[in-house]
């Protein structure tokens, strides 16, 4: 016993030492969770060795059995496994949510706009549409496109002429198709070209009127480039790509693109529920750059069009690209809803229909979240190098 | 020539207005009704034709909705045939008939007639609960979270699943449905969500590593995968990791899915209130001796909570409109009804479909809309610095 050591420092409980208690804390909360998971293991083991479930990925290689309605890789029921139906079910998600974002993307913008018009009514309408669409669960809107918008449009028989030669039934819509004859590469080759060298002059374009104050007819020159080319090519050796235009029978439609009803809801339902967030997020972006930069834009004479252009778009997308991201990502993940109406995507296939006939749920539903899982982290790891690359480049002039 | 001699030299020279001349009103394009129409809606030829355009879609919506809904709805009836489009009633609208029959159905799904009383008086116990929790001046608000967080679920799991000690006959939860279910499932799912967010959003600002860790873990876990695959997981895992004699019923898995989803991302609304409360709050609460718990309750938490309460309620619509997920692991909850009395034989036909989902997207709209309402309300209110009103 040392008394100097007691009237310098006063005795402090073990009870009380931060340091102490946090370890203790750490350690029971490490072993509250390492006992949850030790339990739910070996009750999993024991109810799956009870229900005579085999365990591990050994399923990944039999023999599916059963038919999926949109394969966007080669797939049949007789011959093929359910790894292969693994891919296909993810396929068919990435298509639903791709198109989604895009489609999405452009209305969203365009609502987003027009939220801010300075036409009253135009400012009015897309702020119901919002409201509307925002407060409404996306799984009632589905239902609502699948059972109540396409089936109850007319049979086969009365199928809806599109212009163009599509046709719109209750059992979705068929598009003619186009046909690839040999020498079709070589107009692929002059649309890729043509592409490039639009994309070339738009840049020369930009630094000559940079330099000079002289414009380029910009649109014409980029859609003769990029349309023109290849149709004149087309032309000149003798049309090698065709279209499959579809012909209605009696009873069915033969030939064409047959787009599934099921995926043309998913689709139409995801792009106007995500439009209506993401025309939140692009009114938000506008509304964050000042006044002073539209006011100084119009200063300089700038038409309105113009000065949304070049000048308020290009700061609001700093403020727009992360909750965008954000939005893109709810898409993907709200596209597996599909479930409702059996459009056959990742969670429709596997997490439904291999989950049912294998009995492997834990395999099965872990593999369909990481799925999400790893393009969620993907996503958030880009946001965050951009963010911080967007921060040390913001304060430059 | 003194400067006495020159005013008088101008005032003879020309006519100068000695009193202030009242302004003359605009010119009466610009103002008025005729002003206003011309500057909001025809300011140039582009906006002319976006009004015209404008005007004929909500025209047209308008016409469809009011055929639909009123114009060409069917009122009376007792089965399908009602609702079928024949020669003489070409065009059928809304089945209200259908609703009517059904009303009952979608409100309390197949819980037992004679108890149903037990479902209206959870609704008002629960509807008390709401009000004073969010009317923020209504009194002694510290027994309304009490009441709302505490004993309004242990009352309202008394008096819905039953507890034959007291007279109240058992109801199994399979026999739950339609507008009971869709609200059981929002309030199980913000009772628990909030104090396990706030628990998760302090743990991953925690200085403990392992605290961290876990938190950060569950949260990205959780909003990293659809709602539908976290649903799967309880209703099919839960039961597989539980020992055989506690296995949880249905419902039961359903709401420990959306809680749990709920609470990360309640807890990130929760660590965004925090983050805005300065440092110095946290730094002088500690400074006066508190501990964190007391530091957290009586400093921190209520201050965080009330910036972020819009935040709150906008989530919690979320949470609301996802409740509707439900439907796919089994349950019968507004919209799962809706489903099953419109497949019915006795009443299918091609309008009960529609006029199924527009009751749904009634009451979805009517609940959600005034949350949404709610919430712009606050974050005016706390805008306008209306922080320091009690």
């Amino acid at each position: 016993m040392h008394a100097a050591d007691v009237t310098s420092r006063p005795t402090r409980s073990l009870l009380t030492n931060p340091t102490l208690r946090s370890i203790a804390y750490q350690v029971a909360l490490c072993s509250a969770v390492g006992f949850l998971g030790y339990e739910a293991i070996t009750n999993a083991a024991d109810n799956l060795a009870r229900a005579r479930i085999a365990t591990g990925f050994g399923f990944w290689n039999t023999n599916a059995g059963f038919d999926i309605s949109q394969t966007l890789i080669e797939y049949s029921s007789h011959s093929s496994t359910y790894g292969r139906a693994f891919w296909v079910g993810l396929l068919n998600t990435l298509l639903v949510a791709s198109l989604g974002i895009v489609f999405a993307t452009v209305l969203g913008f365009v609502i987003g706009i027009a939220r801010l018009s300075s036409n009253w009514l135009v400012a009015k309408v897309a702020a119901g549409y919002v409201e509307l669409i925002r407060n409404l669960p996306l799984l009632l809107q589905l239902l609502f496109w699948y059972n109540a918008v396409i089936k109850g449009l007319p049979e086969i028989r009365d199928s809806l002429v599109l212009p163009g030669g599509g046709f719109l039934n209750n059992r979705g819509l068929v598009l003619p198709k186009p046909i690839f004859e040999p020498g079709s590469g070589v107009v692929a080759i002059a649309f890729l070209a043509g592409i490039i060298a639009a994309v070339m002059f738009r840049v020369w374009a930009k630094r000559r009127q940079a330099l000079t104050g002289r414009q380029a007819p910009l649109l014409l020159v980029t859609l003769a480039l990029v349309f023109g080319l290849p149709i004149f090519v087309a032309y000149s050796i003798g049309m090698p790509v065709g279209f499959d235009v579809p012909q209605r029978g009696r009873f069915n439609i033969t030939g064409g693109i047959e787009v599934l009803p099921e995926f043309a809801a998913l689709l139409f339902g995801l792009v106007l529920y995500t439009a209506a967030f993401i025309a939140e997020v692009v009114r938000a972006g506008v509304q964050a750059v000042p006044v002073g930069q539209v006011e100084a834009a119009y200063a300089l004479g700038l038409r309105p069009k113009i000065a949304l252009r070049q000048i308020v778009l290009p700061q609001a997308m700093r403020v727009i690209i992360p909750p965008l991201t954000s939005q893109y990502l709810n898409l993907l993940k709200n596209s597996s809803l599909a479930v409702a109406i059996a459009y056959p995507d990742l969670v429709q296939v596997f997490a439904g229909t291999v989950l049912n006939q294998t009995g492997q749920a834990v395999e099965v539903v872990a593999l369909t979240m990481a799925v999400y899982l790893t393009i969620s982290l993907a996503a958030s790891l880009a946001m965050n190098i951009y963010s911080r690359l967007i921060t040390s480049a913001g304060d430059a002039p | 020539m003194t400067t006495a001699e020159g005013e008088h030299a101008i005032a003879e020279a020309a006519f100068v207005q000695r009193a202030q001349v009242t302004a003359l009103p605009p010119p009466l394009a610009m103002r008025g009704v005729w002003g206003w129409l011309r500057a909001n809606l025809f300011s140039s030829w582009f906006n002319f034709w976006l009004t015209v355009c404008m005007l004929a879609l909500l025209g047209w919506i308008a016409y469809v909705l009011t055929e639909f809904l009123f114009l060409d709805a069917v009122w009376t009836g007792s089965d399908r045939n009602a609702c079928l489009a024949s020669e003489q009633h070409r065009g059928i609208g809304a089945c209200w008939p259908f609703v009517w029959e059904r009303l009952n159905y979608f409100t309390y799904g197949s819980y037992p007639i004679p108890q149903r009383w037990r479902v209206d008086v959870f609704f008002a116990i629960l509807a008390i609960g709401v009000v004073w929790l969010l009317w923020l001046d209504a009194p002694r608000r510290d027994i309304g979270a009490f009441y709302f967080f505490i004993v309004l679920p242990i009352a309202s799991f008394i008096l819905l699943h039953g507890a034959p000690m007291l007279g109240l006959t058992r109801v199994d939860t399979a026999l739950w449905g339609g507008v009971l279910v869709t609200i059981v499932v929002a309030a199980v799912g913000i009772v628990v969500s909030l104090p396990l967010g706030i628990l998760l959003a302090l743990g991953r600002r925690s200085h403990m590593p392992a605290v961290r860790l876990f938190s950060v873990i569950f949260i990205e876990f959780v909003r990293g995968v659809p709602l539908i695959t976290v649903l799967f997981m309880a209703s099919v895992m839960l039961p597989l990791f539980l020992s055989e004699d506690w296995s949880p019923d249905k419902l039961l898995r359903a709401l420990i899915g959306i809680a749990l989803f709920a609470s990360a991302y309640m807890a990130e609304v929760v660590r965004a209130g925090l983050l805005a409360i300065p440092r110095g709050q946290d730094e002088a609460a500690t400074a006066l001796g508190l501990r964190f718990w007391p530091r957290m309750r009586l400093v921190i938490l209520p201050q965080a909570l009330r910036v972020t309460i819009p935040n709150i309620v906008n989530t919690t619509i979320g949470l609301f409109k996802d409740t509707t997920l439900v439907f796919i692991v089994g349950i019968f909850d507004l919209l799962r009804t809706i489903e099953v009395a419109r497949i019915d034989p006795k009443w299918a036909a091609p309008v009960t479909s529609t006029t199924g989902y527009a009751v749904a997207a009634m009451f979805y709209f009517v609940f959600c809309y005034s949350m949404s309402r709610y919430a712009r309300h606050m974050e005016l209110r706390l805008s306008a610095g209306g922080r320091g009103r009690r």
